[in-house]
């Protein structure tokens, strides 16, 4: 099979051998399509992606973050597009060929192996020396602290130790690009935490590319510094963390990242710099000027519940929030108590329901609010989004 | 502290029943092959003259070697086909009528052995074969086949696909990483399938009764043909030496697959 692509030898020599300064430009996917039977896994995914980044696919399940990941692994082949690692076209290489390696998100550890040979498996198909590649083996076990457990067979090992094992087995071959696969999906939530901080710091470390496949917003917004998110095979939007969670690119987008309130336009009117849009479930909402015009479609109001203030209504007004700001008065409906924060459900006078998360800043409760304690909720335009239904 | 895991006395009671009737039989044999008398029927005290008698008879040693060396052929080519077969089905690409075919592979299994032992006799006569030790070895592959395909396939389906993707992640070519990993892994019901192939053919009468010619009767033939005449406790010996055949590959089988369990995955289905 190998004859029907010349120079997939000398592509992964050539990129193999290269080593990539941080920021250079890596990986381009260009135009990607992929269709099994009717359904359009992929549907025309562009991506730049520079050396040393940690970049996060994310989105919820089906939306085809898997299929493009396997492609860039060779697993599956696109039916349109390219993909140049390095400036060479790697789309129809198969996955030996590239210098790419993969953690599955099973981990796939061959259970007749020990972990030492696991990890020496890609070691040994690239005919390293046998002295190379017990160096390598013991750097790759103290890399990734399994030092001891060398000689235990997959089934001996704890859900933690197998995913440093499959780790180990992926960068031991110290590929251009390392793909993970929903990497920490199967650990509980506490490992889990320790395990990005560790991920990244490897990351770090070795100044490697990584692209990691999840549909944990809170893994991809810790982890990654750039985030693509999917939907329906296609790019909604590639942001970085905090770009992607302040300056969603549509409803969609706001909602599936994070905690968001919505509030649909129903009328537009300009003063001055600043945009009244007018909702139905919350009155009239001042905001700032978009950055992009958007025409004549239906627009929403989104605000972060964290962004939302809470004061007491009283005869006298708390000081702190002036004129310009957006005002709504209601009534608290729900109160949900998180440790560090706790989120309130306002019912708003003109008719909506708004949440607000409030930092417990205090370990005594002076500050909370009571059930059906009439508040106000105030935020500034700067913290509103404008965004097309 | 009362164990949880005792048993009652009717499960005592209905296990011993339950072995009784499958065992008591041979048990009997077992013990018959001891008898010195020359009455199958009649005891008459402990001896090892029929096995003697086995021994010295060398129609019957034939018989005994013809049936060895067919089951030992035709396992191992049953096991080959077998394995390649259920490999296609399992991880060859999708194609049209692999239903079919796989449908196809299982009927032997459940087809009455007249029919298979007839129309390959029918064949064989069409061909012109000379009918002997390759005919019946043939004969036998395309019984056991079947029940290799089954046995390799079912464990190949248990096995995780992404183990073969890494494998060729980790620089393997699609041969390489099933020779590597898949191999390996299958193994347990390679073996299993192949000492299902073995007493299978070991065993069989009525396919090989078609499809043998003169002069190369299998020891089931053999000792039917004999009994047909009358039970001589002869018999009874060549049989306790068959069992005995049996309980020792199958005992070596079991331990192979508790083995490679113990590597890793669960036994292979045996």
């Amino acid at each position: 099979m190998t004859d029907e692509l010349p120079g997939t030898d000398a592509i992964a020599e050539a990129v193999g051998e290269r080593q990539f300064a941080a920021g250079e430009p890596l990986l381009r996917i260009d135009g990607v399509a992929k269709t099994f039977g009717t359904f359009r896994a992929v549907d025309g995914v562009s991506l730049d992606i520079k050396a040393g980044e940690f970049f996060a696919l994310l989105g919820p399940s089906g939306c085809g973050k898997t299929t493009l990941l396997r492609m860039l692994a060779g697993f599956e082949a696109p039916d349109q597009g390219r993909i140049l690692l390095g400036g060479k076209d790697i789309a129809q290489a198969l996955p030996h060929e590239r210098p790419i390696n993969m953690m599955f998100q099973n981990y796939a550890l061959f259970p007749h192996l020990s972990v030492r040979d696991n990890i020496a498996f890609g070691l040994k198909r690239a005919g390293m020396a046998r002295a190379d590649i017990a160096t390598r083996v013991a750097e790759m076990v103290a890399l990734v602290k399994l030092d001891g457990l060398e000689k235990r067979k997959p089934d001996q090992l704890s859900g933690g130790q197998r995913q440093r094992v499959a780790l180990a087995r992926a960068l031991a071959r110290r590929p251009q690009l390392l793909l993970l696969d929903e990497p920490l999906a199967a650990l509980d939530k506490k490992l889990r935490e320790s395990t990005q901080g560790e991920l990244m710091e490897l990351q770090r470390r070795l100044g490697m590319t990584f692209i990691i496949v999840t549909h944990d917003q809170e893994e991809a917004m810790t982890m990654a510094s750039r985030i693509g998110v999917m939907r329906d095979g296609k790019l909604a939007q590639v942001a970085s963390p905090r770009g992607l969670y302040e300056a969603p690119r549509s409803r969609w987008i706001a909602e599936f990242v994070g905690d968001v309130n919505l509030f649909d336009a129903e009328s537009k009117l300009r003063d001055g710099h600043r945009l009244v849009i007018g909702t139905r479930d919350a009155g009239p909402l001042v905001v700032a000027e978009p950055r992009e015009p958007f025409g004549e479609v239906r627009l929403s109001v989104a605000i972060r519940p964290e962004k939302v203030k809470l004061s007491r209504r009283g005869p006298v007004r708390e000081a702190g929030h002036g004129t310009a700001i957006n005002q709504l008065d209601g009534v608290i409906a729900d109160i949900c108590y998180l440790g560090g924060t706790t989120t309130y459900k306002v019912k708003l006078d003109a008719g909506g329901m708004l949440q607000a998360s409030v930092a417990n800043s205090a370990r005594l409760d002076v500050d909370a609010y009571s059930l059906n304690q009439p508040v106000v909720a105030w935020f500034t335009p700067d913290d509103c989004v404008v965004l097309p239904s | 502290m009362r164990k949880v895991s005792r048993l009652s006395r009717f499960n005592v009671a209905s296990l011993a029943l339950g072995l009784a009737f499958l065992y008591l039989p041979i048990l009997i044999l077992v013990i018959y092959s001891f008898n010195a008398s020359r009455l199958v029927t009649v005891w008459g005290g402990w001896s090892l003259r029929w096995y003697h008698e086995f021994f010295n008879d060398r129609a019957m040693i034939e018989a005994a070697w013809m049936s060895l060396r067919v089951a030992v052929s035709s396992a191992t080519i049953a096991t080959l086909i077998g394995t390649l077969a259920a490999v296609a089905l399992s991880r060859g690409e999708r194609f049209r009528g692999r239903t079919l075919f796989s449908g196809m592979l299982y009927a032997p299994l459940v087809m009455p052995e007249v029919i298979t032992g007839l129309s390959l006799l029918l064949l064989f006569v069409a061909l012109n074969a000379e009918r002997g030790f390759w005919t019946v070895t043939i004969a036998h592959t395309t019984l056991t086949m079947c029940f290799v395909a089954v046995v390799v396939q079912s464990r190949l389906g248990s096995l995780d696909r992404s183990l073969e993707e890494a494998a060729m992640d980790l620089g393997c070519d699609p041969m390489r990483a099933f020779v590597a990993v898949t191999l390996p892994l299958i193994a347990p019901a390679i073996v299993a399938g192949w000492m299902l192939a073995f007493t299978l053919s070991l065993d069989d009468l009525v396919i090989a009764s078609f499809t043998t010619g003169p002069g190369s009767a299998t020891l089931p033939i053999r000792i039917y043909s004999e009994v047909r005449l009358g039970v001589k406790p002869e018999i009874n010996a060549i049989c306790t030496l068959v069992i005995a055949l049996i309980a020792v590959v199958i005992v070596i089988a079991s331990l192979a697959s508790k083995l490679s369990s113990s590597q890793g995955e669960s036994a292979a289905p045996l």
